[in-house]
């Protein structure tokens, strides 16, 4: 290999990039596969190799519970991101003839995504609580005698919520492909005789795929790793993976944390490795 | 104007719906926020005040939100300006295709896609192990480098991969040195684009919560404050802090936008007149 002073600049300019993913990202991760093989007892913990962990995590129904808990939330919110985030990046970028209005919608949509994901969850108990807006217009319309118990602090409202925090990762990356499909296109489509419907489907879609699957990734990492939202929204009621690795930092088993977050990531790596093998996400940008 | 098919007015009640969805819910908590004394967290209004805002700023069982509003400023400046630098350098590295450079596209990547919650556990025990203190300005503000910097760069690829390489050309014919090139010919051209870049790594760290959880140490950033508030307050109190903290979020957004407008104005007015043939 030559070492030229292009390439010696290269190095030095992605320098500082590099120092931080390689102390705030590889290393954590080692330390997290290290620590994931030690020991624990109440007080502290004991750096000794052990498969411990890691037998328990396999050997617990509970584990197998929530990951298909997991992987339950993290399908049905793609499923409803896509179907809304497709329509949403559709109307935008083929029903909308001025570019300044299509920039102005499209910002309109972005501004939430930039206010705190706790403030937006909050903002959903006056909506689905018992005495929320929901149940009382459901009430007055006779469509219900009792307010529905399910709305809050259910797989529901889990759902819902992470709909409203992550559609937007789903119209954004969408509507960038979409934006660069020649519209050309579109009109030979329509001149060659293809409906509305025939067009979406055979053309408008398939070219849009590299958008969807940036999304995808997204959506499903976003979902997977969550534990918050899964705690507020259920009133601690639900579990998923984040929240089986939040409680035990809770109860200072660090080593047991580390075990299922190994396994969190071979998980999302894995199902990332196949999403990739669908687009080449560097020729995207 | 060519006649819109029906499919234009079901859609657009769709994204009509949508926005609805998206906004609905914060601005009912902003209307909530502004209960009278005796309201609680649902409907009906018990009469208007400014009573929950005036609690807030009262400050006695809730915590220091205003400590914790302090640090969450200071510290989005932190990762905003870093971001900034780091994520230029790193877009003109990326521009040639040095040694390693498809590995660390990778490692950016995935510092984008993995769990929040593995940043925050893998930074909190190494700094455990290496007997450190967590702290928001020094692990805190590293974790949240991982959430930002990936952002920024790919901002930078969509700049770069649009950017018209003839600019540079002529410098270097002018007798432009690299670095000159860089200082009066590159960054001037994508510093709106760069107004991006800040904004997103302001706000994705005034708002992050995952990765700040673990590695924040003793003093609270806003929204472990409003986490913990979440938790143990059940008064419109919590709405007012949404409502204020949502305002400034906005805030902020607008001051970006209206930079990168005047940017563009002054753009516009001292435009170059090459090619113009005056």
């Amino acid at each position: 290999m030559k070492v030229t002073r292009e390439t010696v600049t290269g190095w030095l300019q992605a320098a500082p990039l590099t120092v931080v993913l390689l102390g705030f990202l590889l290393a954590p991760i080692i330390t997290i596969v290290i620590v994931s093989f030690w020991q624990a007892t109440e007080f502290s913990i004991i750096p000794a190799f052990s498969l411990e962990n890691y037998q328990f995590l396999f050997g617990s129904p509970v584990t197998y519970k929530v990951f298909a808990a997991t992987f339950r939330y993290a399908f049905i919110t793609w499923a409803m991101t896509l179907a809304i985030g497709f329509t949403v990046a559709y109307f935008l970028a083929f029903h909308i003839r001025s570019q300044t209005v299509q920039i102005a919608l499209f910002l309109l949509c972005t501004i939430p995504f930039w206010t705190s994901n706790i403030i937006r969850m909050i903002s959903w108990i006056p909506f689905l609580g018992r005495n929320g807006i929901a149940n009382q217009a459901l009430m007055s319309w006779g469509v219900i005698d009792e307010p529905l118990e399910w709305l809050l602090y259910s797989d529901f409202s889990v759902i819902l919520a992470f709909v409203h925090l992550y559609t937007l990762f789903m119209v954004v990356p969408i509507f960038n492909t979409m934006m660069r499909i020649d519209r050309n296109l579109i009109e030979a489509a329509r001149d060659n005789g293809a409906s509305g419907f025939q067009t979406l489907v055979h053309v408008i879609i398939p070219l849009t795929k590299p958008g969807i699957m940036i999304g995808t990734i997204f959506v499903l990492t976003l979902v997977m790793g969550d534990f918050i939202t899964v705690r507020f929204m259920s009133g601690s009621q639900r579990a998923n993976v984040g929240r089986l690795i939040s409680n035990d930092i809770g109860l200072l088993q660090y080593p047991s944390a580390a075990a299922t977050a190994v396994v969190l990531l071979c998980t999302v790596l894995i199902m990332i490795a196949i999403l990739l093998r669908f687009v080449n996400i560097r020729k995207e940008l | 104007m060519e006649k819109r098919p029906r499919s234009f007015y079901v859609l657009s009640v769709v994204f009509a719906l949508f926005v609805l969805f998206l906004y609905g819910p914060t601005i009912t908590i902003g209307i909530l926020s502004f209960q009278g004394p005796e309201g609680g967290l649902t409907f009906p209004m018990r009469g208007v005040s400014l009573n929950w805002f005036h609690e807030l700023f009262q400050q006695q069982a809730v915590g220091d939100i205003w400590g914790a509003f302090r640090r969450s400023f200071a510290l989005g400046l932190m990762v905003m300006v870093t971001t900034v630098v780091v994520s230029v350098m790193a877009g003109l590295a990326f521009r040639k295709r040095f040694p390693g450079s498809g590995l660390l596209f990778y490692a950016t990547i995935a510092s984008l896609v993995i769990p929040s919650i593995l940043i925050s556990l893998g930074v909190g025990l190494i700094f455990n192990q290496l007997g450190l203190k967590v702290h928001w300005a020094t692990s805190g503000f590293g974790a949240q480098l991982t959430w930002t910097l990936p952002f920024g760069l790919l901002i930078m690829f969509a700049v770069f991969n649009r950017f018209d390489r003839s600019y540079e050309e002529a410098a270097r014919d002018q007798g432009a040195s690299a670095w000159q090139t860089i200082r009066f010919v590159v960054l001037p051209i994508i510093a709106p684009s760069l107004i991006g870049v800040a904004l997103f790594g302001f706000t994705l760290s005034y708002d992050e919560f995952a990765r700040t959880l673990l590695t924040a140490g003793s003093y609270n950033t806003l929204p472990l404050e409003i986490f913990g508030m979440t938790t143990n307050v059940t008064t419109p109190v919590v709405y007012a802090l949404g409502t204020l903290t949502t305002a400034f979020s906005l805030l902020i957004i607008g001051a970006f936008l209206l930079l990168a407008w005047v940017m563009a104005r002054r753009r516009a007015r001292l435009g170059s007149d090459a090619g113009k043939g005056v």
